[in-house]
């Protein structure tokens, strides 16, 4: 099925609820996900550490432990893979679906070398001969902008920069041509200067090649150079889904107006930066209602007694807040001083 | 009775406003690397070159620049957790470690530093108001004052003493840890405070908090701050000064305003033409600089940037250029802007400009 019915988005997850519980512990770090992806499309997941973004992208993918418990939909091209046996499910990882992470050193096995597992990838999908899978994984370095590609393929991992690393993990995630790549920070860990241009190689390989993208970031401005459309998630929900623009331009929840606020930016010297009070919720123990309640300025006592439902304001856009007919939509500096 | 009530005299300031707090001079560490069968020193890792520069009272000098730049082995340099291989210290007129000066300790006991990660830099056995009660107990504190003034200083970074003091490290989020760290670094009463990275492991809406508590401390307890961080962004919000380093050397240095307004060396434009922008229309489009910065083992001769810089001449190569003033730019004697760059054209991103 190349093309597929246009109705049908590329991906789409329901519900997804993702729970540990391990020794008398139990932590909701997913709590109810709801996205689809068109084809070509890049959906950024903006959240802090702890909201549950790279969970649920590892629970996209398959790679949470054994004992989380999943739960909801997720249907890649209209299959549901959660429900898909472990063989199966291996099949479309790194062939229609596959992932990049933060640290390439560690996502990279030490004792081969880059091209040999490139290579391993492509033969073990595809069942095309060494040789071929070689010269595939040549082309695959170019394509991501190695110098000297022939010579790079012999490198040990720890044989090359952190930038040369995750561009060599890239080619390794395109090694089959999936159709929705999944990002997990993959810029957190590299310097500013070596960041944009695995920004811009990542926008223009997704261009060339036709590729949906998640991308998981901490960074705004990270979000704002790469996604079409950004979903920001906190305590396991996504509490605000919009076009890239609404949502850095005019944020209406008070979380992602906190989080635009509190985030320093060119130009803020001498100002009194606004945060947002206390710290993100445990989850194993969440509050009732609104999780952003006990920090959030506006506050009423029904955000409290009932978890507010998601409701759409317009195409495309979510948002989950009592409170958004009455917060006017405000651009982020006019807002909330949180005391 | 105080004569000058308005000015609050620190006891301890000897040589006046004018005098820098800490001057810095010539500091160089190179890392040997070892390999063979001899374990013989087969290369050299400069980490540091013939750095210089100095912190004036009261003000917050920012070092930024990308990892293996030497930011953080400068920063452990002048805390002396490295001894340097060459290179003076002088803290408020007083040479350190040297005879006639003051000792390394004495230097120690006005300049403190809180580290990136909030949870090794805490030892896990004590409790918080133990760690930062241990310095001022071990200078000579009676234990229970010490107790006492870390449940002080907790209150003053935002943690209730009474919540917080018997706790463990392990028991803190990341943002109450690093309030911790901050706090024991206090405890002291140092004068020059080296945040390296201080706020760099934090969420964003936790490093707000403890940017906006810093600067509360510097007023209240007139301190001066020396801020490493590779956040572009965070070091133009608190810095007056800025130094900008790239491969173990110092490229260009001088206010905040002038650097980041008109950045002269091609380096520091790359850097922060590579900024993330918060403008989904006016994405980058293009790369500033190709590559990663090059290993620190053997760097380049000359210019250290040559290899990566588009106006790269023969000169770059042949001779290391000294700081000195950009080429439109008069000597400021009260505010220098210093740029080591050999070529004109380069420091004014080649486009020449008529006044």
């Amino acid at each position: 099925m190349p093309d597929g019915n246009f109705a049908v988005p590329l991906l789409a997850v329901e519900d997804l609820t993702v729970r540990f519980k391990r020794r008398g512990t139990d932590v909701a770090a997913v709590n109810g996900v709801n996205f689809s992806l068109a084809r070509g499309e890049v959906l950024t997941i903006l959240g802090e550490s702890g909201s549950g973004k790279s969970v649920s992208l590892k629970a996209t993918m398959g790679l949470l432990p054994d004992y989380a418990q999943i739960d909801g939909k997720i249907k890649l091209d209209g299959r549901d893979i959660l429900s898909l046996p472990r063989a199966e499910l291996a099949k479309l990882r790194g062939s229609a679906i596959s992932m990049i992470f933060q640290e390439p050193m560690t996502a990279f096995d030490p004792v081969y070398t880059i091209g040999e597992q490139i290579s391993e990838t492509i033969v073990q999908h595809e069942g095309i001969s060494r040789a071929d899978a070689g010269k595939r994984a040549l082309e695959l370095l170019e394509r991501v902008k190695i110098p000297s590609a022939s010579r790079r393929l012999k490198n040990y991992p720890h044989e090359m920069s952190g930038g040369m690393r995750q561009r060599a993990m890239i080619a390794l995630a395109l090694a089959c041509n999936p159709s929705v790549l999944l990002a997990d920070e993959p810029t957190t860990a590299l310097d500013v200067t070596v960041q944009i241009q695995i920004l811009l190689l990542l926008r223009q390989l997704q261009q060339e090649l036709g590729m949906a993208i998640v991308f998981v970031t901490h960074d705004v401005g990270v979000a704002a150079e790469i996604s079409d459309r950004i979903a920001v998630m906190y305590a396991g929900k996504f509490v605000e889904t919009g076009d890239v623009r609404p949502i850095i331009r005019a944020p209406k929840h008070p979380y992602t107006r906190g989080l635009l606020n509190s985030t320093v930016h060119g130009g803020m010297r001498g100002q009194v930066l606004q945060t947002i009070p206390g710290t993100p919720p445990n989850m194993a123990d969440p509050p009732p209602g609104c999780a952003f309640a006990p920090r959030c300025a506006h506050a009423l006592a029904a955000c409290v007694e009932q978890d507010p439902p998601a409701i759409f304001p317009a195409p495309g856009t979510m948002l989950r807040c009592l409170r958004a007919a009455d917060l006017v939509p405000a651009r982020a500096k006019e807002t909330d001083d949180a005391q | 009775m105080d004569i000058f009530p308005e000015t609050r005299a620190d006891p301890r300031d000897r040589g006046g406003k004018a005098q820098p707090l800490l001057t810095v001079e010539g500091l160089t560490k190179h890392f040997p690397v070892r390999g063979g069968v001899l374990n013989r020193r087969i290369a050299t890792v400069q980490a540091v070159d013939d750095v210089s520069f100095s912190v004036r009272k009261g003000e917050t000098l920012g070092i930024v620049g990308e990892s293996g730049c030497g930011k953080s082995t400068t920063a452990r340099l002048l805390m002396r957790l490295l001894d340097p291989d060459s290179g003076n210290l002088v803290f408020d007129g007083d040479a350190v470690g040297v005879e006639r000066g003051i000792s390394i300790n004495a230097m120690r006991r006005q300049m403190q530093m809180v580290f990136q990660d909030s949870y090794s830099s805490l030892n896990p056995r004590m409790t918080v108001s133990e760690s930062i009660a241990y310095a001022p107990h071990m200078h000579g504190l009676a234990h229970k004052d010490a107790l006492a003034r870390a449940e002080t200083l907790l209150g003053q970074v935002g943690l209730n003493p009474r919540q917080y003091a018997r706790r463990y490290p392990h028991e803190l989020s990341g943002g109450q840890r690093q309030r911790v760290n901050i706090a024991r670094a206090l405890a002291l009463e140092p004068r020059l405070v080296i945040l390296d990275e201080a706020v760099s492991a934090l969420d964003k809406s936790v490093e707000a908090q403890v940017l906006n508590l810093l600067r509360d401390l510097k007023a209240e307890y007139s301190l001066t701050y020396l801020f490493i961080s590779h956040d572009l962004n965070v070091v133009e919000y608190v810095s007056d000064r800025v130094l900008v380093m790239y491969l173990g050397r110092v490229v260009e240095t001088g206010p905040v305003d002038s650097i980041y307004r008109n950045p002269r060396h091609p380096y520091t434009r790359a850097l922060f033409a590579s900024k993330p922008t918060l403008d989904p229309d006016r994405r980058t489009a293009e790369m500033p600089l190709t590559g990663d910065p090059p290993n620190p083992i053997n760097p380049p001769s000359g210019c250290r940037f040559r290899t990566r810089c588009a106006f790269a001449q023969a000169v770059c190569a042949e001779l290391v250029p000294v700081l000195a003033a950009p080429v439109d730019m008069a000597d400021d004697e009260d505010a220098p802007h210093q740029v080591a760059c050999h070529l004109p054209t380069a420091q004014m991103g080649g486009v020449t400009h008529h006044a």
